[in-house]
């Protein structure tokens, strides 16, 4: 009963469920969330059978393009995203990261072409004994996703 | 096209990790046929740019004399400080510039991933001949000619890689090239050059043995090859240490008694003190007829992307 008020009373908007609470800030950081003009709702340590303690954000009429979902993937890849229309769910859109990611990440290596020179990043996402890295497309550098830097 | 056309779909050589077995094997063959004949005009009225942002003599002077003996034109710089970079411009706006007037760009850049890059916007082939401490393709590609070309296979060969494991880039691309072909690895190396933990997980993935050891005293007696690498004092933070181990890591000619017949020693070069000057007349120290299959790989390299063969 409690779940379905926080999401019903959205009218249009997103909601992002399923936040490990440790993450909740970071997500709401890199989706430069602190700023956003809309009406916004956060909450934390929620109880979750899934996660344990969760974070939810419900934010008033907003869509998430799909570079936008890709961040949220990077650092919460369980994540759920509700698209709200009419106080009802839409649509469930569950995040899966991309094989190949463009722009949003900085590479680490300060050589790097794209650290230099006005070149867009981009990086491929490879498993490596069951760890998920992310390999630059320009120099080739590799780096595990929770060590990723977002722009 | 057969295979070279799967190469060449982007018609440029970045990285030696976009190709495979059978692609190497076909750039080895060519290489085989221009050392045959390594004066052709098959180049003839073509204009080739050697843009070396970063300075170089053996990669430079063997891509220009390749192109020069297949009759072809040579434009470029060979230091950075007399280019527009100079000025600020774009590695961008250079590419497309030089694509004005030159049919292959040759370039060698400080930057990693400036190659892939260029290959992306240049409406030309480019030809990577070094990108920072990245990917240096042809190189790779003439040690896996001369390893061929001195053991007659590429096949089941037990290989010795010494010196700087870490930085080396030679060394990391030829065990990607390599892992085609069975090898066995030694890595001899002082610990705080050794080999970098990716290129081991790379080698158990491919099933492909090695072992490691920090002394080069006589761990080589099994090998086929002894590919030297030069040990470079800036990398390293105790100055004692880089003594100890620049004097441990000489190879001396009185250390290749007890060798298989067969061994033959490689080298990029540059060399400074890794391997004694008593070597060269052994008949195992191969790295200067090494420098020569250079100039064969890499017109059969410029040959094929421009698809004059």
């Amino acid at each position: 009963m409690e779940k379905e008020l926080k999401v019903a009373a959205l009218r249009n908007g997103t909601v992002i469920d399923h936040i490990p609470a440790d993450k909740l800030y970071k997500v709401v950081s890199i989706l430069h969330l602190d700023n956003c003009e809309q009406q916004i709702t956060i909450g934390n340590n929620l109880d979750s059978a899934k996660v344990g303690k969760k974070g939810i954000i419900k934010i008033s009429d907003r869509a998430f393009a799909e570079d936008e979902t890709n961040k949220i993937a990077l650092i919460a890849p369980n994540a759920k995203i509700n698209i709200i229309r009419d106080y009802v769910v839409v649509e469930k859109r569950p995040l899966s990261l991309p094989s190949e990611i463009r722009e949003i990440i900085q590479c680490g290596n300060p050589n790097c072409i794209t650290n230099n020179q006005p070149v867009a990043t981009k990086f491929h996402v490879i498993m490596h004994d069951e760890e998920i890295m992310l390999k630059c497309h320009y120099c080739e550098r590799e780096v595990i996703r929770d060590k990723v830097k977002i722009k | 096209m057969g295979v070279w056309g799967q190469i060449m779909s982007n018609n440029s050589l970045v990285s030696i990790a976009d190709y495979s077995k059978e692609e190497i094997l076909a750039i080895l063959d060519s290489a085989a046929d221009f050392e045959t004949n390594p004066n052709r005009k098959t180049l003839d009225g073509k204009v080739i740019a050697t843009l070396f942002f970063e300075p170089s003599t053996r990669t430079r002077l063997s891509f220009e004399t390749a192109v020069v003996r297949l009759g072809g034109s040579i434009i470029g710089f060979s230091d950075a400080a007399t280019s527009s970079s100079s000025k600020g411009e774009t590695l961008n706006d250079t590419i497309h510039m030089v694509s004005c007037y030159a049919d292959a760009i040759v370039m060698r850049h400080p930057l990693e991933g400036a190659a892939r890059y260029a290959s992306e916007v240049a409406p030309v082939p480019i030809i990577n001949a070094g990108d920072g401490a990245n990917q240096h393709p042809s190189q790779t590609l003439l040690d896996l000619y001369s390893i061929l070309k001195t053991q007659g296979t590429l096949e089941n060969l037990t290989i010795c890689l010494v010196g700087d494991l870490k930085y080396g880039r030679t060394v990391h691309s030829l065990i990607m090239a390599m892992s085609h072909f069975h090898p066995t690895f030694k890595f001899i190396a002082p610990d705080e050059l050794k080999m970098p933990d990716e290129y081991k997980v790379f080698c158990r993935k491919k099933n492909i043995p090695f072992t490691e050891v920090n002394e080069l005293n006589d761990n080589f007696n099994d090998a086929d090859i002894l590919y030297m690498t030069r040990v470079q004092k800036e990398r390293f933070q105790d100055l004692m240490e880089y003594e100890r181990v620049k004097n441990v890591y000489t190879l001396k000619n009185s250390m290749l008694e007890n060798t298989k017949s067969n061994l033959r020693i490689l080298h990029p070069l540059p060399r400074v003190t890794e391997i004694d000057p008593d070597v060269d007349s052994n008949e195992k120290a191969y790295y200067f007829r090494q420098a020569q299959n250079g100039l064969y790989v890499r017109q059969a390299i410029v040959s094929k992307l421009l698809k004059t063969t």
